[in-house]
């Protein structure tokens, strides 16, 4: 009691000299950075596993890109199952001459067979549970949809060959993303209605799943018919494997904001580490003292640790209430991205910070602090005394192992955050490095450098430890920052240049055979400029050198996805400049017919196809077996009809398939579109601009959201920079005090703090914007992004370091301004 | 007290620690306003100047040599002597300071920063910034007082030299009688009077 008592006295005297001050603001920014973003995560978790059950919308779903055969749903219903169909495909629904791409969502009775459909007179309005379901001639528009269209109860919209009328709004349905807003709105109709709206063709991007719930007996015993009758491309999935996979997506999109926060922790550890050892250099000689007094080793250890841990809990608090505001700030900032109904958090970002807090304390303060329990009492006598030097693994394993800890928690595994440790520490490496080259060219130059501008330069040279950390710490932030900044601009305007003014604006998916001609000449009636239209058939490739699928394991996500799902194929005696052939030949009318196959360079390589390989393909039900006769480099943002899969004409000409083609179009009347789709329900309209301008628009958020964390970076920075001023505060005092005594004036004194400042800060966004530069042109090669350099955002990136840091430093170091010079005489 | 110092005189301050020697040096050299009463230094009047009207002043007339040297610890011993004269604003500062530095005997440490220099040296370094800037005054403040005897010796033989032979004045404010002895004037100090 005594010793808390004690420590809570001087934690107040203590404060006044600022290292604690240091510290605090070093632990309040780390807890800030991290809990900011824990509180989105947190939130984020909480709306997976609070709808983990329900996203399914059933029990068990069984699902296909082909419509699935009759006779699984009665054996489920045999087997005393519940079920329900749900079809879902991609289609523009039309308002008069309003017209918006939407999820169209055909279900039959019985959906959701678990959870609830919730709806209301108005988009966003209060929505109430309903059992009930659009019927024949309805049709739900969720709220998105509606007010994308200005539709309201009571109108008629149009999509494919119906025309439906808005008998309520969607507010809410089981099976929609829990945390993240789906790509395109919904329209809830009846499954019935499905057949005559024309929208199902051979070919269609469709979705087919068989809604099935019921007592766990039946439930496996429907697994095991399933199991019996598995078809290729059929997939059984059920609540267990469905939620891991959403809350995989969602953490996988948030682990990202934590490596971002994650930089921030690192560099404050920088300014704790600091102010920790100024703290222990000033009290040595107290120390000393109360050991001459009779203190033990462990009263001046727990004197000290008590007042760290006072500081961790106040640093958490403070740092809480801001991550919470962060957390607000962010979900504001992703907006339509996220969804922003999401459960409110729970406490354990706040203990995480707390833990983040006290593991940056014992790893780099705690190390100093035990030094200090050392200092013998001899120092009163003996000034040059001081502890015996820390041992090596002393100083650094606590700190590695809260780096490695800290990270860990943060990121959730140990491959990530020993990868990002390195990334990280080589980044630092090459900063410290550039810095420490350019510190001594810097010490050339002051020889020939004026007063004012001499002694800020022999300031940096004399504290070369903390300039080249203060370099580091600020330099990480901007490049970071200016990194972003880079990636985000080159991402919108490579989209922007590289969509000629001409370009095709418009796909036509589903054109039947017997409409293709009719369609085009209507187009080109209506002043498009149509493209090549080519023909289109679903199959699956079912071995390669004869080796089945099934027997064939890929790694990645694409080939995975090239291996399973059906492709599209299509066949053309001539294909346009925006294919060129780099290995084997293209056909020539002699081919006709043979059993030959064209690859796109992607599709190859994911697979790991070679010239010559053979391909076994299902279409239809019918095996065809082709040899790879080329691979293909396409042009893909040339927006006109493209393959992975080209066939010869002559093959798959028997296969029942529609047409697509991409033109021009600007259409006279605001009504010509609509007016077209009307004539030819089948055809799926989608709109280039309106599809990029939405993936501009997600990556122009997230980019927001991460520069936001970054942030905190720069605020880690500036608690370098502190800790750093604080640490020689007593030693500018009495340089002050000389230049003072010798007539040097205040003006003079304040252009040498800061030259000192700008020089770091200009040091820093150097080697910072450059480094920025040289990654955005290193990532945009990687992204296939055409880089320019651009002096303004260079230019950017270095004023506002030097801003910022003269700004700061001045601010840390103003009170030295006022050192009275007749301290030099006592 | 009232004390009036002539041009070229030189004055030794003795006394008990605690006598005030310390802070009537600081008046004197304007490093300190008094509550009350005036101090002249150069024709003059320091408190009605304010704190860069007195460093104009203290760069334009005075030098300085400390107890415990004061040498910026940034700066070589070079850079450290060329201070004066530049935060006067005065023509061929390297010049002047490297011919000073040959003087005391320090022309091969000229790039040494203070912390590689023994205590003797740093103050024979403090020496020559107190005179580059051929003050009206030189203020010394124990100047041997943290040097051992032979080292204490040496700065005191060079103050004086240097002293007679830029014709400055010098107040040296100090513990050692025979030290005080050198000067023209000996005043002492007990209780914060003259005694």
């Amino acid at each position: 009691m005594r010793l808390l008592m004690l420590a809570s006295r001087s934690l107040l005297r203590e404060w006044r000299s600022g290292e604690l001050a240091v510290l605090l603001a070093s632990l309040t920014v780390a807890v800030a950075a991290l809990a900011g973003v824990g509180f989105l995560v947190d939130r984020i978790g909480r709306a997976v596993t609070a709808q983990a059950g329900e996203v399914l919308a059933a029990d068990l779903r069984l699902e296909s890109d082909e419509p699935l055969a009759a006779d699984a749903e009665q054996a489920a219903r045999d087997g005393g199952l519940a079920t329900s169909r749900l079809t879902t495909l991609l289609s523009v629904v039309f308002h008069g001459d309003a017209s918006q791409l939407a999820n169209v969502r055909a279900a039959s009775a019985g959906y959701p067979l678990r959870g609830m459909l919730t709806t209301a007179a108005e988009p966003f309005g209060a929505g109430t549970p309903t059992r009930a379901l659009p019927g024949r001639g309805e049709a739900w528009p969720d709220s998105r949809l509606a007010a994308a269209l200005g539709v309201r109860v009571g109108d008629r919209l149009g999509v494919g060959a119906l025309t439906l009328q808005v008998t309520r709004i969607l507010i809410a349905r089981p099976d929609q993303g829990s945390a993240f807003v789906e790509f395109a709105p919904a329209l809830l109709i009846d499954d019935a209605d499905l057949a005559t709206s024309q929208l199902l063709q051979p070919g269609s991007r469709a979705r087919f799943a068989l809604l099935l719930a019921g007592e766990a007996p039946a439930l496996q015993r429907f697994r095991a018919w399933q199991a019996a009758h598995a078809r290729p491309g059929v997939r059984l999935a059920d609540v267990a494997d469905a939620s891991p996979q959403i809350g995989d997506a969602a953490v996988r999109a948030a682990r990202f904001l934590a490596l971002a926060s994650l930089v921030a922790v690192l560099l404050t550890a920088v300014a704790v580490a600091m102010s920790a050892r100024s703290y222990v250099q000033r009290h040595l000689d107290g120390v000393a003292l109360l050991k001459t007094l009779g203190a033990s080793r462990a009263f001046v250890l727990a004197h000290s640790v008590l007042q760290l841990l006072a500081l961790a809990v106040a640093a958490t608090v403070i740092g809480s209430v801001i991550g919470w505001l962060t957390q607000r700030w962010l979900l504001a900032a992703l907006a339509g991205l996220l969804r922003t109904d999401l459960p409110p958090a729970g406490w354990a970002p706040v203990f995480a910070g707390l833990a983040v807090a006290v593991a940056m304390l014992a790893g780099f303060a705690l190390p100093s602090l035990l030094q200090l329990t050392r200092v013998p009492a001899l120092r009163v006598l003996r000034h040059d005394a001081g502890p015996p030097p820390l041992a090596l693994w002393l100083a650094l394993l606590p700190a590695l192992l809260a780096i490695a800890l800290v990270a860990r928690g943060t990121l959730g595994e140990w491959r990530l955050s020993l990868q990002f440790l390195a990334g990280l520490g080589a980044a630092a490496a090459l900063l410290a490095a550039g810095g420490y080259g350019l510190l001594r060219l810097a010490r050339r130059w002051r020889a020939a450098a004026p007063t004012g501008w001499r002694y800020g330069l022999a300031s940096l040279g004399r504290r070369r430890a903390e300039s080249i950390a203060q370099v580091v710490a600020f330099g990480l932030g901007v490049l970071l920052l200016a990194l972003l900044a880079i990636l985000r601009g080159e991402l919108l305007r490579d989209w922007r240049t590289r969509l000629p003014a001409d370009a095709p604006n418009y796909f036509f998916l589903n054109i039947p055979v017997a409409e293709r001609d009719a369609f085009r000449a209507r187009l080109q009636s209506e002043g498009a400029r149509v493209e090549r239209l080519l023909p289109m058939v679903r199959g699956r490739l079912v071995a390669i050198n004869g080796r089945p699928m099934s027997a064939l394991h890929f790694d990645s996500p694409r080939a995975s996805n090239f291996a399973e799902r059906e492709q599209n194929l299509t066949w053309a005696q001539e294909l346009g400049d925006d294919n060129r052939v780099i290995a084997g030949r293209w056909w020539s009318a002699a081919d006709t017919g043979r059993p030959l196959v064209s690859v796109a360079e992607e599709f190859a390589e994911a697979l790991g196809l070679r010239l010559g390989d053979t391909l076994r393909f299902d279409v239809a039900g019918e095996s065809i077996e082709v040899r790879i006769a080329s691979l293909r480099k396409v042009r893909w943002d040339s927006f006109r009809p493209n393959f992975f899969l080209v066939f010869p004409p002559g093959l798959l000409e028997g296969t029942a398939g529609t047409y697509l083609t991409s033109a021009r179009f600007e259409p006279r009347s605001p009504g010509a579109l609509a007016a077209l789709v009307r004539a030819y329900p089948s055809v799926s309209v989608f709109n280039v601009s309106d599809l990029l301008a939405q993936v501009r628009a997600v990556i122009g958020k997230a980019a927001v959201a991460v520069q936001s964390v970054f942030v905190f970076t720069l605020c880690a920075g500036l608690t370098v920079l502190l800790a750093a001023v604080q640490a020689s505060r007593e030693e500018r005092r009495y340089e002050m005090a000389i230049l003072r005594v010798l007539g040097a004036r205040r003006r003079l004194l304040l252009r040498n703090l800061l030259t000192e400042f700008a020089v770091i800060g200009l040091l820093a966004g150097v080697l910072a914007a450059s480094g920025a530069a040289l990654g955005g042109a290193l990532l945009a090669r990687t992204l296939e992004l055409r880089y320019h350099f651009e002096p303004g955002l260079w230019l950017l990136g270095v004023a506002g370091a030097v801003a910022l840091v003269a700004a700061g430093g001045w601010a840390a170091t103003r009170s030295v301004l006022s050192s009275p010079p007749s301290r030099l005489l006592r | 007290m009232t004390l009036a110092i002539e041009r070229r005189e030189t004055v030794a301050i003795v006394g008990p620690s605690g006598a005030g020697k310390s802070t009537l040096l600081a008046l004197l050299a304007g490093l300190d306003v008094p509550t009350a009463g005036e101090v002249w230094l150069a024709g003059q009047p320091l408190s009605r100047l304010d704190e860069d009207g007195r460093a104009a002043l203290r760069a334009a007339h005075v030098g300085f040599v400390f107890q415990s040297f004061h040498l910026v610890p940034s700066l070589t011993a070079l850079e450290n002597v060329m201070l004066p004269l530049e935060l006067a604003r005065r023509g061929d500062a390297r010049g002047a300071a490297a011919a000073l530095l040959e003087r005391v005997g320090l022309g091969a440490r000229a790039g040494h920063y203070p912390r590689q220099l023994s205590g003797g040296e740093q103050q024979r370094v403090a020496l020559a910034r107190a005179v580059v800037g051929r003050p009206a005054v030189v203020f010394a403040d124990e100047p041997t007082g943290n040097l051992d005897a032979a080292s204490g010796e040496r700065i005191a033989q060079l103050l004086f030299e240097l002293n007679a032979s830029a014709a400055t004045t010098l107040v040296l404010v100090t513990h050692d009688r025979e030290l005080a002895a050198r000067c023209g004037r000996v005043l002492a100090m007990d209780g914060g009077r003259l005694a």
